[in-house]
């Protein structure tokens, strides 16, 4: 909404919202943090936060009549569900949890028991889109040089790492812990943050956005391994070049050596590659992992040729090397001597490097929050709480995070990952346990939250909570797509 | 066009909330029924025009206060001016650093004069001023980041306490800080010197010339701010834990002389991540609050 202004003074606006008449920069906000100066422009920002966590919480507002009760008007409005975002956690008590509420969904009396859950056994699986050496399996990953986490599984075109849980949480120092918990609020909260990889690359990781290893924007996920990228592309490449090899950590593939090659009837050609051959045409180990061609540290890609055979390679011999994604390339023509000389490359070969971006999907850093829900927790939904674990199981209860769906981990307890960027901005608060509050919230049929044990008398129609600033409608996952 | 305060019930129908520009306030009191509501129509009342008042004197609160006198004339703009007086012989401060005490104080003695009241608070974004009698007392929260949610620990006031005010000041509120404190929170006997007390002490938490601190002149980031071009604090780097310690104990040694002279009642000092606690009894310490895991409440 835009306010009329009154005045201007250079960039900068005078705000009459209100008698402080604030000067606002752009960019910038008034004393009261409400109105802000965009593009010259005098705009209502987001309500203040104000310190007292309840206003966020129940915050509805509603008229204040000085003679008498305020009529609290209902609203009714089908399709807003209801987050635990801000509804205040009772742990580690046993209290019913903050907010219970009822609704109507589909003629069927639905329950959903919002809260936020306080999870010191908690963190978060960070898979990287990129072929660079991020680091070894295991080396711990560090943020201002404290241990967060560890590198563990490589992926396809992507990297995994796992972060915080109890140990880096609670069972190391008071600053590791206290960087873990601000490293997993930050990185749920989709905000970037820099992690640090022992005897590895450094990498700034946002969900949802492309990673930065060593101040380069990884910007493509690989079409496949060398072998598969030989395989893909081995005919458009047929009869325009006689060799081509595709450096790869993982697999790096040689056509003219290669099943496909041979499918072709390309001949050989006295290529020597370095490392160990897997099968013909596929080879590991062609040189060292780093963040170099296709995740090798090579930046030469001749480095991983030995001298050509003479008995099969003639002068003239053409010979195009690329990475899996693509972002590297070139072309070279064998001299009288053998020996690889770099040349222009003919536009058919270019078109098919630019083959091999266009088939490369975005490389993106993903967040999965990982939480166990606890006894306490499951006892502010319910008096048994083994039988809201139970239902879960049953799916009879749906569980959600801040509206998002989430997987739960079969066996023990409730275990659940979540997709942070499908979660509302500012979901995850923390307490300096230290560990960090996560909304969830538990969708039952009214008459089963009953059978379980609910919390009946704290039950609130869904309309009690109507009003607020702090409601936003959104779809309840996995209904009305 | 008439600019109306915002005036309403919270969702809970027990609290008030007022909201008019920079002010937001809310209130709760207990008592007889027909008392409380009284007493939120006094303050309803109160407030409606507050701010208008305010700003007919704020180029006078954006100067520099004299220790000796003042040409200010309404009764909340003198409270300011009051409270930050003690200070202003040795240091540059305006009475706009008292501010949102002095409203707190403003609105609960207007309630109080309409009608008896067990216990009331007005909590004017984090700076509260307090009404108790007999066994009532107050369980306070002190957050440990404001731009973060998160509780430090708590603390219990009762009516014998002296405290009737509480503030807290630091870089990541609304107001500039020249020091570097996360937080430091202050109870005093008025919520008016107890919000001065937090500015001062939040300032004197500092490690002047420290390179990993970036310092912007206020009016650069807002043009009528009351420090002028006073460096205010943008953004602390790393800090060793020993420098965590210095400019800690530089603010702990500012408040102790504040607890001294009588203008304090105790404070809690938090910076990345440490804290110290000035005189204040009750106050929950560190090592307790790591026993008692979560401490969540914040109702004051």
């Amino acid at each position: 909404m835009a306010m009329e202004v009154t005045a201007t003074s250079g960039d900068k606006i005078r705000c009459d919202a209100c008698p402080v008449m604030c000067y606002i920069k752009p960019g910038a906000a008034g004393a009261c943090d409400r109105y802000a100066n965009h593009d010259g422009q005098l705009v209502r920002v987001d309500p203040h936060i104000v310190l007292e966590r309840t206003v966020e919480h129940g915050g509805r507002v509603v008229p204040f009549q000085a003679g008498g009760e305020w009529d609290g008007k209902i609203v009714n409005q089908p399709d807003v569900f209801v987050t635990a975002i801000g509804a205040g956690t009772t742990y580690p008590d046993y209290k019913p949890a903050p907010f219970i509420v009822s609704s109507e969904i589909d003629g069927v009396d639905m329950v959903t028991v919002v809260t936020e859950g306080i999870f010191s056994y908690c963190g978060v699986k960070v898979k990287i889109d990129t072929d660079r050496h991020l680091g070894r399996e295991t080396a711990a990953v560090r943020a201002q040089g404290e241990a967060v986490g560890h590198v563990t599984t490589g992926e396809y075109g992507s990297q995994m790492l796992s972060l915080g849980g109890v140990h880096h949480l609670t069972g190391g120092s008071k600053k590791e812990g206290r960087v873990t918990c601000d490293t997993l609020m930050d990185l749920s909260n989709c905000k970037p943050v820099e992690l640090t990889i022992d005897g590895g690359a450094t990498v700034i990781v946002q969900a949802g956005r492309p990673p930065v290893v060593n101040g380069t924007a990884e910007e493509r996920m690989r079409v496949g391994c060398g072998s598969a990228t030989i395989g893909m592309f081995a005919k458009q490449w047929h009869g325009k070049v006689d060799e081509v090899v595709v450096v790869d950590d993982h697999i790096t593939g040689v056509l003219s050596e290669h099943q496909a090659g041979k499918l072709l009837d390309i001949a050989d050609t006295g290529i020597k590659m370095k490392g160990r051959r897997s099968t013909p045409g596929r080879y590991f180990q062609v040189a060292e992992p780093g963040t170099g061609w296709g995740g090798t540290n090579i930046s030469d890609p001749l480095s991983v040729l030995g001298p050509f055979n003479a008995k099969e390679a003639r002068p003239g011999l053409t010979m195009l090397m690329v990475s899996t994604t693509g972002e590297h390339a070139g072309y070279y023509v064998l001299d009288e001597a053998l020996r690889p000389v770099e040349a222009e490359m003919p536009r058919d070969l270019r078109l098919s490097v630019e083959r091999i971006q266009e088939n490369c999907e975005p490389a993106l850093c993903t967040v999965l929050f990982m939480a166990g829900a606890g006894g306490s927790l499951r006892a502010g939904v319910t008096d048994n709480p083994v039988r809201l674990t139970r239902s879960v199981k049953d799916a009879l209860t749906r569980v959600t995070s801040g509206g998002a769906p989430v997987y739960v981990w079969p066996g023990g307890g409730i275990t659940y990952m979540v997709d942070v960027t499908l979660m509302p901005a500012g979901a995850f608060g923390y307490v300096p346990t230290p560990a960090l509050v996560a909304p969830i919230e538990f969708t039952l049929r009214l008459a089963d939250y009953a059978a379980l044990g609910g919390h009946m008398d704290y039950v609130r129609p869904l309309s009690s909570l109507k009003d607020s600033s702090e409601i936003r409608p959104m779809l309840v996952p996995g209904r009305r797509a | 066009m008439r600019r109306r305060p915002q005036i309403a019930l919270l969702a809970d129908g027990k609290r008030l909330h007022l909201q008019d520009g920079p002010i937001d306030l809310i209130v709760e009191a207990s008592g007889r029924e027909a008392d409380v509501r009284a007493a939120y129509a006094a303050a309803a009342r109160r407030f409606t025009g507050l701010l208008d008042e305010l700003c007919v004197e704020l180029t006078e609160l954006r100067k520099a206060a004299d220790p000796a006198q003042t040409a200010l004339k309404g009764v909340v703009a003198r409270r300011m001016h009051a409270a930050v007086a003690p200070y202003a012989a040795n240091c540059f401060i305006t009475p706009m650093a008292a501010v949102a005490g002095s409203v707190a104080e403003e609105i609960l003695a207007a309630m109080l004069a309409a009608a008896p009241l067990d216990r009331a608070y007005v909590n004017n974004g984090g700076d509260i001023a307090l009404h108790l009698t007999g066994r009532e007392q107050f369980t306070v929260g002190l957050i440990d980041r404001p731009d973060a949610h998160g509780v430090m620990r708590t603390t219990t006031i009762d009516a014998d306490d002296h405290v009737r005010g509480i503030a807290t000041s630091g870089r990541h509120g609304r107001s500039f800080s020249l020091g570097i404190a996360d937080a430091v929170t202050v109870l005093a006997k008025t919520a008016a010197q107890a919000d001065a007390a937090a500015t001062i002490i939040a300032n004197a938490v500092d490690l002047p010339g420290h390179p990993a601190i970036v310092r912007v002149p206020a009016n650069e980031l807002q043009p009528d701010s009351d420090l002028g071009d006073r460096p205010v604090t943008r953004d602390v780097g790393a800090l060793t834990e020993q420098e965590i310690e210095d400019a800690l104990e530089a603010g702990a040694c500012r408040a102790r002389q504040l607890l001294a002279a009588g203008l304090i009642e105790g404070a809690a000092l938090r910076l990345l991540g440490e804290a110290v606690v000035v005189g204040a009894r009750g106050i929950a310490t560190p090592h307790a609050v790591h026993n008692n895991q979560i401490q969540h409440a914040i109702h004051a």
